[in-house]
C-alpha cells in the first residue's frame, strides 16, 4: 500500500519554505553536470524547469509535442498573472495571496504549498520583466495591474489579452539560450508513450517520434513530468488539440497516485458551442468582467434582440446574488449561475444555452476607445468567431471545460508517489484545491519551474545513489515493447468508427454527469457508460495508415484510449466525494440558495487513487488537510 | 448562426512524406456550415477519408484560438487564406459561398521543408532565436519590477513586436522566402527595452547571420509579409533590425 507522505516541513507556515531549502542537500557545482533530467514539457512549468536547470549545470533533455517549444499550451492564457507586489497599494501582501487562494480553493489544498506560491509570486515578475516581457504599464513607466475573479485587491500584472504568451515566450527565450550552450537537448514533435522505472525510482521514458513513427528509449536520473491538464477527456475544452493525459496516466499506471481527478474547472466565459462539427472551444478572458455586466432576461424565453430589452427586464444576476463580488465573483460561482438562468429557461441566442456579457455601460461610461485599449484583441477574436460585434451587441458567453485542478498527487518536493518522478504546473494536483482563481495557472506553472524544482531536484538527487543503467536495461526493453504492442494493437482493430466518435461519445457522457454538476445516479451511470464505450473502442475503433511515418489517426487514437480510463476514474472520484466544494458540486449537497455544502467532517482531505488494474476498482488514499492559518469558513461572496 | 451549407472543391497537396513526390488531389466536401471554421471544415473531409478507407490529410495546428502559431496553409495563394490580421484557425467558412473552389497547399520556403502533406518543418525559427533572441538573464539575478521604469510607448511598441507567434507566414508569402518580419519583431522588441541593450550588437549580428545559415532569402521591400501577418507585425520592425544591424557592424561591439 502506498503512504501519503506530504513531506510538509517544520515552522510557522512562514518560514516553512526558507527552512526547507536551508535543509535540502545540494548538488556541488561540479557534479551537476553528471546528472541527466528528462522534463516532458515546454509550457510554463517544463519550459522555466528545463530553462533553469540547465543554468544551474544539469544536463536536461526536453521533450515536446508540437514542432516548436514556443506552442505549448500555456501561450493561450489570456488575462494575466498573480502576485503579491502591491504596486496598486490597495492592502496586498504575500498573506492575502495566500488567504485568497486558499479560501478560493473551498479548502481543498495543501496550505504549506500554496503559502509557497504566493512567496514566489513577486520573484517571478521579477524574472519575467528582466527577461523582457513586455507587461502593461502606466505613463510613468511602471508597471500597471487590473482585477481578477476572486480578489479584492488588483494583483493581476498583464501583456493586453496575451500574458500567456508573452511569459511563455520568456521561458522559451531562456530555454533556447540553454539549447544554445548545448545544456538543453530539445527533443520536438514526441509523444511520450511510457515512464520507465529501475528499482522503484523513475529513469526514463518512452517516446514515439511523431515524424518518423520511431519508439524511442531515454535515460536519466530523474523524469519531471510538466504535461497539462486533463480537460480534454470532455473533447470540447479550451484545452489546445494535443493537449492530452497520456504522460500523467502512464505514470498512474505505473504507481504514481492521482489525485482529486474530479476536480475540473469549468470557466464561465466562453463562446458557446455552435454546433455538432465544432472541434474546439474559445476562452474569452475572465479579465473582461472587469468592465462586462453579465446578464439573462427576467422572462422565461424572451427572444427579443438584447438591445431592445429594457433595463427593468434584465436580470444582473451575478450583481445581484453577489454583491460585493458582483461580476467578478469566481469562476465555479460563475459558471454554476449561468447554468442555473439556462435551466431557468432564461438562456439566449438561437441554443438558448448562453448569458450576455454586455460593455454597453462600460462604454457609455469610459468611451470606445478605453474599452479597445483594454480589450481589443479580445473583442476581435469575438467576432471573427461569431460574426457579431461586441461594441454594439453583448457578448453570448457560456461556461466550458478550461482547467483540471486535479492530477498526479505530489508531497511538497513536488515529488510523486514514485521516486524520482516529479510533476510540475497543471499535470500536479497540489495548489488550487477545488477551485483555481484567475490568473493563478501562470503563477503556479512558473512558481514550480523558476524558483521550486531547482532545489527540491537538487535535494533528491543528493540524496539518492544511483547505478548506472543503460536503456537496454530489462525494464526499458519491456516498457518499448509494450509501447510498440500498442501501436499494432490499435493499427489492427481495423473497426468501423472513427477516433473522433468515440471521443466525442466520451465528451457527451462526461459533460452530462461529470460536468457543472453531478450525482449518485448519474454518476454510476457514467461510469457504467464509459466501460461499455471502452470496450467498444476496443473491438471497432479504425485507426487508418501507417506507423512509420506522420500518423495523426494513431496519436489520437492512443490520446483517447488514455482519457477512456481516465474519465471513469474522475466519475469514481466525484461519485466518492460526497460533498460539494469549489467546481465539484453534488446536487445531493447545497445549500437552501444553491451554494456548495462542504462536508469538513469526513472531506477535508486529498482523494489519491492508487491503480491496480485497468478494469480493477482502483484504491483511495487521503491525506488529511489542516488550516490552522486560514480558518475553515464558509465561502461566501455576497 | 446559419442552417445554410455548401459544397466545395477542394484541391489540396498531398506528399507522404519529406521523400516522395506531392501532387495536388481533388476533393468534394457537401455539408460545410458557414459556422465551422477552416480547420474544422478539412477535420470534416478527414473523417469522410477515413470512413472512405483514404489515408487523411496532415496539418498542423493546436490551440485554435490563433496564439499558438501552429496552423499554417497557403489558401488560394495567401497565407492564413484571405481574412486580414486571421490566422488559419480563425479563418471562418462563412467568408466562402456553395460551390466555391478553394486551394490549399503548405507553406513553401526552402528553409521550411514539407513534413507531409500541409505540415512543413519550421525549427529554423527556433535556430534563429537560439542565436540571440533572449537576454542572458539566469534565474535569481533579477531586480525588483518596478526597478527600470520603461517609458509607456516604448513598452507598447516592444508588446506590438512580441506579438508575432512564429507561424511563418511572412517567409510562406515573401518572394525571398525572407525570415527579416520575423528576427526584426524579436530584435525590435529587445531593442525598445532597457534590459535588451546590454547584447543588443551581439544580438543583433548573430540573428542575421542565422538566418542566413537557414537558407532565407533577403528582404527587397515587398511588404507581402507585413499584409500576410496575422499579427500585425509592422514592417518598420525591418529598418529598426537593419539599424541595430548597422550599429553593430560599426561599432564593432560584438561581445
Amino acid at each position: 500500500m502506498t503512504k501519503l507522505d506530504s513531506k510538509i516541513p517544520e515552522g510557522p507556515v512562514e518560514k516553512k519554505w526558507q527552512n526547507a531549502k536551508f535543509n535540502y542537500k545540494l548538488v556541488n557545482p561540479a557534479n551537476k553536470r553528471k546528472y541527466n533530467v528528462i522534463v516532458v514539457g515546454t509550457g510554463l512549468a517544463g519550459g522555466a524547469a528545463a530553462a533553469t536547470l540547465a543554468e544551474l549545470g544539469y544536463n536536461v533533455l526536453n521533450f515536446c509535442i508540437q514542432d516548436s517549444p514556443r506552442r505549448a499550451h500555456s501561450i493561450a492564457a489570456q488575462g494575466g498573472i498573480n502576485a503579491a507586489k502591491n504596486y496598486p497599494n490597495d492592502g496586498d501582501s504575500i498573506w492575502r495571496l495566500f488567504y485568497d487562494t486558499v479560501k478560493g480553493g473551498d479548502f481543498r489544498s495543501r496550505e504549506a504549498n500554496v503559502y509557497r506560491l504566493a512567496e514566489v509570486s513577486n520573484n517571478i515578475i521579477d524574472q519575467c520583466v528582466a527577461q523582457g516581457v513586455p507587461f502593461a504599464r502606466d505613463y510613468g513607466g511602471y508597471l500597471a495591474n487590473r482585477s481578477f475573479g476572486g480578489a479584492q485587491v488588483s494583483r493581476t500584472f498583464y501583456a493586453k489579452g496575451q500574458t500567456g504568451q508573452q511569459l511563455l515566450l520568456g521561458a522559451y527565450s531562456s530555454l533556447m539560450r540553454q539549447v544554445d550552450k548545448g545544456k538543453v537537448k530539445m527533443y520536438t514533435r514526441r509523444e511520450i508513450l511510457d515512464i520507465v522505472i529501475v528499482d522503484g525510482k523513475a529513469r526514463g521514458v518512452i517516446s514515439r517520434n511523431l515524424v518518423t513513427g520511431e519508439i524511442e528509449k531515454f535515460e536519466a536520473h530523474a523524469v519531471i513530468l510538466a504535461t497539462g491538464g486533463y480537460g480534454n477527456v470532455y473533447f470540447l475544452s479550451t484545452n489546445a488539440m494535443a493537449s492530452n493525459g497520456g504522460a500523467a496516466w502512464k505514470a498512474y499506471k505505473k504507481g504514481a497516485c492521482f489525485a482529486n481527478p474530479c476536480f475540473t474547472q469549468i470557466h464561465p466565459t466562453c463562446i458557446p458551442v455552435h454546433g455538432e462539427n465544432q472541434s474546439k472551444l474559445t476562452l474569452m478572458s475572465e479579465s473582461l468582467r472587469n468592465d462586462g455586466r453579465v446578464w439573462v432576461p427576467k422572462a422565461k424565453g424572451d427572444k427579443r434582440h438584447p438591445t431592445e430589452i429594457p433595463e427593468d427586464e434584465r436580470d444582473y444576476y451575478l450583481e445581484r446574488v453577489y454583491p460585493s463580488f458582483g461580476n467578478l465573483a469566481p469562476r465555479d460561482v460563475s459558471s454554476r449561475q449561468a447554468k442555473y438562468r439556462v435551466d431557468e429557461g432564461k438562456g439566449v441566442g438561437s441554443t438558448g444555452v448562453a448569458v450576455y456579457l454586455d460593455f454597453a455601460d462600460a462604454i457609455k461610461r469610459d468611451g470606445r476607445d478605453a474599452i479597445e485599449a483594454r480589450y481589443g484583441n479580445l473583442f476581435e477574436m469575438y467576432e471573427r468567431i461569431t460574426g457579431e460585434n461586441p461594441y454594439k451587441i453583448p457578448m453570448r458567453i457560456y461556461p466550458a471545460v478550461h482547467y483540471t485542478m486535479g492530477g498526479l498527487w505530489v508531497d511538497y518536493n513536488l515529488q510523486s508517489t514514485v521516486d524520482g518522478l516529479f510533476v510540475l504546473g497543471e499535470a500536479n494536483f497540489s495548489d488550487h484545491g477545488a477551485n483555481r482563481l484567475g490568473a493563478s495557472a501562470l503563477m503556479q506553472g512558473l512558481a514550480d519551474g523558476y524558483f521550486v524544482i531547482p532545489y527540491t531536484l537538487g535535494n533528491y538527487l543528493a540524496s539518492h545513489k544511483f547505478d548506472k543503467i543503460e536503456t537496454n536495461h530489462p525494464e526499458f526493453e519491456k516498457a518499448y515493447q509494450d509501447a510498440q504492442g500498442l501501436t499494432k494493437k490499435l493499427l489492427s482493430i481495423k473497426g468501423q468508427r472513427t477516433v473522433d466518435t468515440f471521443h466525442k461519445a466520451l465528451g457527451q457522457i462526461m459533460w452530462e454527469y461529470v460536468g457543472m454538476s453531478r450525482n449518485k445516479a448519474g454518476l454510476e451511470k457514467a461510469i457504467k457508460e464509459i466501460q461499455q464505450l471502452r470496450k467498444e473502442f476496443w473491438e471497432d475503433v479504425n485507426v487508418p495508415g501507417d506507423p512509420n511515418i506522420v500518423n495523426t489517426e494513431l496519436e489520437k487514437a492512443a490520446r483517447v484510449a488514455d482519457f477512456l480510463e481516465l474519465g471513469e476514474l474522475m466519475a469514481r472520484d466525484a461519485l466518492n466525494r460526497e460533498e460539494s466544494c469549489g467546481g465539484h458540486f453534488r446536487d445531493e449537497y447545497q445549500t437552501e440558495d444553491g451554494e456548495a455544502k462542504r462536508n469538513d467532517q469526513d472531506f477535508c482531505h486529498v482523494a489519491a487513487w492508487e491503480f491496480t488494474g485497468v478494469d480493477k476498482e482502483p484504491v483511495r488514499h487521503t491525506e488529511a488537510l489542516d488550516f490552522p492559518n486560514v480558518p475553515l469558513a464558509t465561502r461566501s461572496y455576497k | 448562426m446559419s442552417d445554410k451549407t455548401m459544397m466545395l472543391n477542394l484541391k489540396i497537396w498531398r506528399q507522404r512524406t519529406n521523400k516522395h513526390k506531392g501532387e495536388m488531389v481533388d476533393y468534394k466536401l457537401d455539408g460545410v456550415s458557414p459556422d465551422m471554421s477552416f480547420l474544422e471544415m478539412i477535420d470534416m473531409l478527414n473523417e469522410k477519408l477515413i470512413r472512405d478507407g483514404d489515408d487523411p490529410i496532415a496539418f498542423d495546428h493546436d490551440c485554435r484560438e490563433g496564439i499558438c502559431g501552429m496552423c499554417s496553409l497557403m489558401i488560394d495563394g495567401q497565407a492564413h487564406g484571405p481574412q486580414a490580421l486571421t490566422t488559419t484557425c480563425q479563418l471562418h467558412m462563412r467568408h466562402y459561398n456553395d460551390g466555391d473552389t478553394i486551394v490549399v497547399e503548405p507553406f513553401r520556403a526552402k528553409a521550411f521543408p514539407v513534413v507531409k502533406d500541409l505540415m512543413v518543418d519550421r525549427s529554423a525559427f527556433d535556430r534563429v532565436i537560439q542565436a540571440g533572441g533572449y537576454n542572458s538573464i539566469a534565474v535569481g539575478n533579477a531586480p525588483d519590477a518596478n526597478a527600470i521604469p520603461i517609458s509607456k510607448e516604448n513598452a507598447d511598441l516592444a508588446m506590438d513586436a512580441a506579438a508575432c507567434i512564429g507561424c511563418g507566414a511572412c517567409v510562406a508569402s515573401c518572394p525571398n522566402a525572407s525570415a527579416m518580419l520575423f528576427a526584426s519583431a524579436k530584435i525590435s522588441q529587445f531593442a525598445l527595452l532597457p534590459q535588451g541593450q546590454k547584447e543588443a550588437a551581439r544580438r543583433a549580428s548573430s540573428m542575421v547571420a542565422s538566418m542566413d545559415i537557414e537558407g532565407f532569402g533577403n528582404c527587397t521591400n515587398h511588404a507581402e509579409c507585413e499584409a500576410s501577418c496575422p499579427k500585425g507585425i509592422n514592417l518598420s520592425n525591418i529598418a529598426r533590425m537593419n539599424r541595430e544591424y548597422f550599429k553593430a557592424k560599426f561599432t564593432n561591439n560584438e561581445a
